[in-house]
């Protein structure tokens, strides 16, 4: 999850909820494929921003000492396209946490208007791959989730993020 | 509140067919979760979650899939079959499991075929009404 597909955290409740920001633009090469002549956010690109928004919430939660990776899509359900110039926001919700994997309900908007709604399930590998090595560090959370979360979660700076 | 055995049978299937995206009719009591129902093992981690969030109770994930546990100790596992040791071990902590077809053959293939609706069913079943 080092490419970042979401701009911003609007409202960071450890454990809890977490609102993102995304911005999509014309400057993004995907959408000139994506259709030509009618370019819009790809849904799969929207279960991505939905997967780091969601899944920074369930790595925080545990500090970041688990490496979450999106194990489940258990719903998704589109309701309008996306477009250049549209601003999105990402709405995750814990749903359930336990020490193997974490479930997150969540929705897509625009302004007030439901977009998607999208639901997943997040697997901390190191639990659940018993016999499988995985490099210590966590590839997962890297540094530059730092720059999100500044100004959201006090207990994290440096000390977790960067070891 | 104690349910009967048909509520918890009903709860336990809609658990099941929208963690696994099944028809109402592909749920019986005797399918196999892996074989018959597709499983995969992020699957009983969100069957675990929903038994949680529909009967209110705490599922510790080897408690109703113990099956783990005993397969990675060496002295329950010899040759590809389950040990007597091992299937003793099955029996104290599966009580939920009906272990006689298997103990006739404990094939440690076979072993996912113990996890059937009815198992989860006698599971909750001892949760809910103790």
């Amino acid at each position: 999850m080092r490419w970042i597909w979401i701009d911003k955290f609007l409202e960071f409740e450890s454990g809890k909820r977490a609102v993102a920001l995304k911005n999509v633009t014309l400057a993004e090469e995907h959408l000139h494929d994506h259709f030509p002549g009618f370019p819009m956010m790809p849904e799969c690109l929207m279960i991505e921003a939905m997967a780091q928004t969601a899944g920074i919430l369930v790595g925080e939660a545990r500090g970041f000492a688990e490496k979450v990776v999106l194990a489940k899509i258990k719903k998704a359900a589109f309701h309008h396209y996306v477009r250049p110039g549209d601003t999105i926001t990402l709405h995750a919700e814990m749903e359930s946490i336990a020490p193997e994997a974490a479930s997150t309900i969540g929705e897509i908007r625009r302004g007030d208007e439901l977009i998607a709604q999208i639901s997943l399930m997040f697997s901390h590998v190191d639990k659940n791959l018993a016999g499988k090595k995985f490099p210590e560090e966590n590839f997962v959370f890297t540094d530059m989730f730092n720059s999100l979360l500044t100004g959201f979660v006090e207990t994290h700076p440096d000390a977790e993020l960067s070891r | 509140m104690a349910m009967s055995r048909d509520e918890i049978f009903e709860q336990v299937k809609e658990a099941l067919v929208d963690a696994l995206g099944l028809d109402d009719d592909d749920v019986t009591p005797e399918a196999t979760l892996m074989g018959d129902l597709g499983a995969e093992s992020i699957d009983f981690l969100d069957i675990v979650f929903r038994l949680e969030k529909a009967f209110e109770i705490k599922v510790p994930r080897e408690e109703l899939f113990p099956a783990e546990a005993v397969l990675n100790h060496p002295e329950f596992v010899s040759g590809g079959k389950v040990t007597a040791a091992g299937l003793a071990e099955l029996k104290a902590k599966m009580p939920h499991t009906d272990l006689s077809g298997f103990e006739a053959d404990p094939d440690v293939n076979k072993i996912a075929d113990l996890f059937t609706v009815d198992a989860i069913v006698n599971f909750v079943e001892t949760k809910v009404n103790g």
